[in-house]
């Protein structure tokens, strides 16, 4: 039985799925580039794996600032435990973030082989440590290791310790396969065959070892995390935890057989389902003596988050949906660029039509003056801010150059 | 549910001093960032839109290249962006474990504000020459309104901190708590939200325009640049004098709901009936020294009355006041460069109205290469202003800033290691503006 306080957690996990198989799969993009080695093959791997993530960088990293919004808002006493008990690999993570996203953008304007290599040595080391510390902050969440209370918890044994290294170790792993999964898709996509061969080894080297980590971290977890491991294999949660190694296993026989755009899909599923079971595990618990219910905000606030949420993503899912179906079918490819087709040449705005507008331009200011200058009344601000803001689109039409020939003379 | 929520306390931070300056810090790399994100948009938006009226390739080519920058900026806001939501937590932790379910929000809202910037960007520069004209256009549309509503959510927390309601605090607990009316229903986000937007346009508008001032210094001037230079500098150049009146208007909210931040940015020490205007001079000992006094300014700024009583610091105990000169100087810095900025736009108007030209002395031109980073200066300089100004409180006489901070040790240490990594992002990003610079104007159609 879901509860009102149980809705946001339930969307920050829904964001914390995306968040890893989207940026999860750029990170491990990050990480093959470093791997790529010299040479033609190298820099073309390279050169594919940052442009098939190109259009949909800045969408993917955005999920996690929605998990921490959406925790920060439903749950503030449990994320100030959090952030303060975990500082030292939130903060990694942040830099490994600031790292990866500059050299992002630094990307568009590298022209040599040698600053592109350059470029992707870095990012690709941070490629690693983001999602080992976010893995190793997670570990320690599910570990018990977070108290609650503000900076209460071990600084350095709340993140490194076993479940936290099995649990870093199986982000980092698990970036990769996403990675070479989708990275081999691409290729197939654009028919490049050579590199769809070299994703393909790759995706089925990433898959079985994140699925070894996964396996034999049941071991970890039942020697340092015994409460978490006795609710993983019980119940919904080993539910969830068997049909991640169903889709696993299906992953990598789809990757065998070269259906590479199925894969995406089975490989998204398989790490949805373990985040799922990580939650299902703790519920409800969300840290030591402290329940979902009682980390809950106010009544008020969680019905808002809620309204947000849903409307936000009846706003988000379609405009995602035009995004990811314009990259994947190909439409910002950038072999797709055709010669722009010549606009109907118009008339420019007639002389008389600008000097209307500056004198508008120029009543708009008095306006603006004397309604939010000299009068008090909150009604008079208002009609002043929009006479101010009448006064610089009007002012600008008239004045902006419609011929880039402005006459300097 | 409600009464249950469980609550962190106040714990002893020996390096509070670090924590606020490594929030500021990053705040001022990320202040910049959002000008761009504000204003940039609809400036590549009104390019393309002229090239699509005229057909002229000048156009097409400078919306292109403004594209691939505004791109780039936008990666590292979208970073800088993510380290402050961290921070909320790494430093902050009692604050956003008190009051998160008052304002976090407004911060969530922004998260999908973010996400619709991002994705239509990705969309729009990518998109070029691949979706029809129209298409591509309308794409751009989304960018220019998320970054309208993305500042609304942002400053509707900050106008909450500085004016908070909406909530009661009962044991250290929030209770009755009206998330909405917190944050949209609080008459203080006006003044801010309006000052900040136009500042984006401010700050973007001269620094692009700068960028080509600097360049016909150097000789290149033709067709390109000089649209390249006017659009930008047109918009600055009436945002700037409209912003001199919105600055006014700001004022006027603090003296009403801030006094004491008033006071401290006049530095009048004594409660006062028909305060005078100080310019210049330094705070000390309970008043301004070596500083021009005008009489009854004050009092006829702030309240439309010559002779109106003005609050001093002396209304709260010595721990309630902000730094006096910090807050001072960075008010009189904005407002001098702000006034500065508001007559070159109107000198640039007058030429551009009664000439029909662009001005020619080079003077003009050295001017607008030191209008953008002076824009930068006066932006940092206000944000200085608004939140050194309400300390020593973080939630405006509800929660001290001390009270807030995060009891977690090497403070130091991550302050260094951010700082560290903001300087090499800082020189990544002077690197890479420089780089799309110099693409050659024939090679920029295509990527």
């Amino acid at each position: 039985m879901m509860h009102l306080y149980d809705v946001p957690l339930a969307f920050a996990l829904v964001g914390l799925v995306l968040y890893t198989v989207l940026a999860g799969a750029d990170f491990g993009a990050g990480a093959w580039r470093l791997l790529a080695g010299r040479g033609g093959v190298g820099e073309r791997i390279r050169d594919h794996a940052h442009h098939s993530m190109g259009p949909v960088w800045e969408a993917n990293h955005v999920w996690l600032i929605f998990v921490l919004t959406v925790m920060w808002t439903a749950y503030p006493a449990a994320f100030g435990s959090i952030a303060s008990t975990l500082s030292v690999p939130l903060l990694l993570a942040a830099i490994g973030i600031i790292v990866r996203g500059a050299a992002y953008a630094l990307r568009t304007g590298a022209q040599t082989p040698r600053e592109l290599r350059a470029i992707d040595g870095v990012s690709a080391i941070s490629s690693i440590v983001t999602p080992f510390a976010l893995g190793a902050a997670v570990g320690g969440i599910a570990s018990r290791r977070v108290p609650v209370g503000n900076a209460t918890g071990q600084l350095f044994s709340s993140w490194l310790n076993p479940t936290s290294g099995l649990i870093g170790g199986l982000a980092i792993a698990t970036s990769a396969y996403l990675a070479a999964v989708y990275l081999a898709a691409d290729a197939e996509r654009i028919g490049e065959r050579e590199l769809a061969q070299a994703f393909r080894a790759r995706a089925l080297a990433a898959g079985i070892a994140a699925g070894a980590v996964a396996l034999g971290g049941l071991a970890v977890l039942h020697a340092d995390a015994h409460p978490l491991y006795r609710a993983l294999i019980r119940g919904s949660a080993l539910g969830a935890l068997i049909s991640s190694i169903v889709a696993g296993c299906l992953t990598l026989m789809l990757v065998w057989r070269r259906r590479f755009e199925a894969a995406r899909y089975t490989a998204a599923l398989a790490v949805a389902a373990i985040i799922a079971g990580w939650g299902l595990a703790q519920h409800p618990l969300l840290l030591p003596g402290l329940t979902v219910a009682q980390a809950a905000a106010p009544h008020d606030t969680l019905i808002a988050i809620v309204v947000v949420v849903i409307a936000g993503g009846a706003l988000l899912f379609p405009s995602l949906g035009l995004l990811f179906g314009l990259l994947l079918s190909g439409r910002l490819d950038r072999d797709r660029a055709q010669a722009p087709s010549g606009p109907t040449g118009r008339a420019l705005l007639a002389a008389s039509a600008a000097g209307l507008l500056g004198r508008g331009a120029a009543v708009a200011l008095v306006m603006g003056v004397g309604f939010l200058t000299i009068a008090e009344a909150p009604w008079a601000h208002i009609i002043g801010v929009v006479s101010l803001c009448a006064f610089i689109v009007l002012g600008f039409a008239a004045l902006a150059p419609t011929d880039a020939g402005l006459p300097e003379d | 549910m409600s009464t249950t929520a469980a609550a962190l306390a106040p714990a002893h931070q020996r390096y509070l001093l670090e924590a606020r300056q490594m929030q500021a810090l990053s705040f001022a790399v990320h202040i910049p960032l959002v000008c761009f994100g504000i204003a940039f948009p609809a400036m590549v938006l009104f390019v393309e839109w002229l090239y699509q009226r005229t057909g002229d390739e000048v156009y097409r080519t400078l919306a292109r290249r403004w594209s691939k920058v505004m791109l780039a900026l936008f990666a590292v806001g979208v970073i800088t962006g993510t380290i402050l939501s961290f921070e909320m937590g790494l430093l902050w932790p009692n604050f956003t474990g008190t009051f998160g379910g008052v304002f976090g929000l407004g911060f969530a809202i922004e998260g999908f504000s973010f996400f619709m910037e991002a994705i239509f960007i990705g969309i729009y520069v990518y998109g070029w020459d691949r979706l029809p004209g129209r298409l591509h256009f309308a794409s751009g549309i989304p960018v220019v309104l998320a970054g309208l509503s993305g500042s609304l959510m942002v400053i509707s927390v900050n106008a909450w901190m500085n004016h908070p309601s909406g909530f009661r605090l009962v044991g250290g607990h929030v209770a009755d708590v009206h998330p909405l009316a917190a944050l949209f229903g609080n008459a203080y986000l006006w003044h801010e939200l309006v000052h900040m937007y136009l500042a984006g346009y401010i700050v973007t508008g001269f620094l692009v325009a700068g960028v080509y001032a600097a360049g016909r210094l150097r000789g290149r001037w033709g067709r390109y640049e000089r649209a390249a230079l006017a659009i930008p500098l047109t918009v600055a150049a009436l945002a700037a004098p409209a912003q001199v009146l919105v600055g006014d208007w700001a004022a006027r909210d603090v003296a009403h709901s801030q006094p004491v931040k008033l006071a401290a940015i006049e530095g009048l020490a004594r409660t006062t009936r028909g305060a005078s205007e100080h310019v210049l001079g330094w705070y000390t000992d309970g008043r301004v020294r070596y500083g021009i006094a005008i009489p009854k300014l004050l009092s006829l700024l702030a309240f439309h009355d010559p002779n109106a009583t003005v609050q001093g610091l002396d209304t709260v105990s010595a721990s309630q006041r902000p730094p006096v000169n910090v807050v001072r100087i960075a008010f009189q810095l904005m407002v001098a460069i702000g006034t500065l900025l508001a007559l070159f736009g109107v000198l640039y108007l007058v030429v551009r109205v009664r000439r029909k030209r662009l001005p020619e002395s080079v003077w003009f031109y050295r001017a607008l290469v030191a209008a953008g980073p002076l824009s930068v200066v006066a932006l940092i300089a206000g944000w200085v202003v608004t939140e050194v100004g309400r300390q020593p409180w973080v939630v405006y006489r509800v929660m001290l800033t001390s009270q807030a901070v995060t009891g977690a040790g090497g403070i130091p240490v991550g302050y260094a290691t951010l700082a560290l990594v903001y300087i090499g992002v800082a020189a990544a990003v002077a690197w890479v503006l420089r780089r799309l610079a110099r693409v050659p104007l024939h090679a920029a159609g295509g990527d």
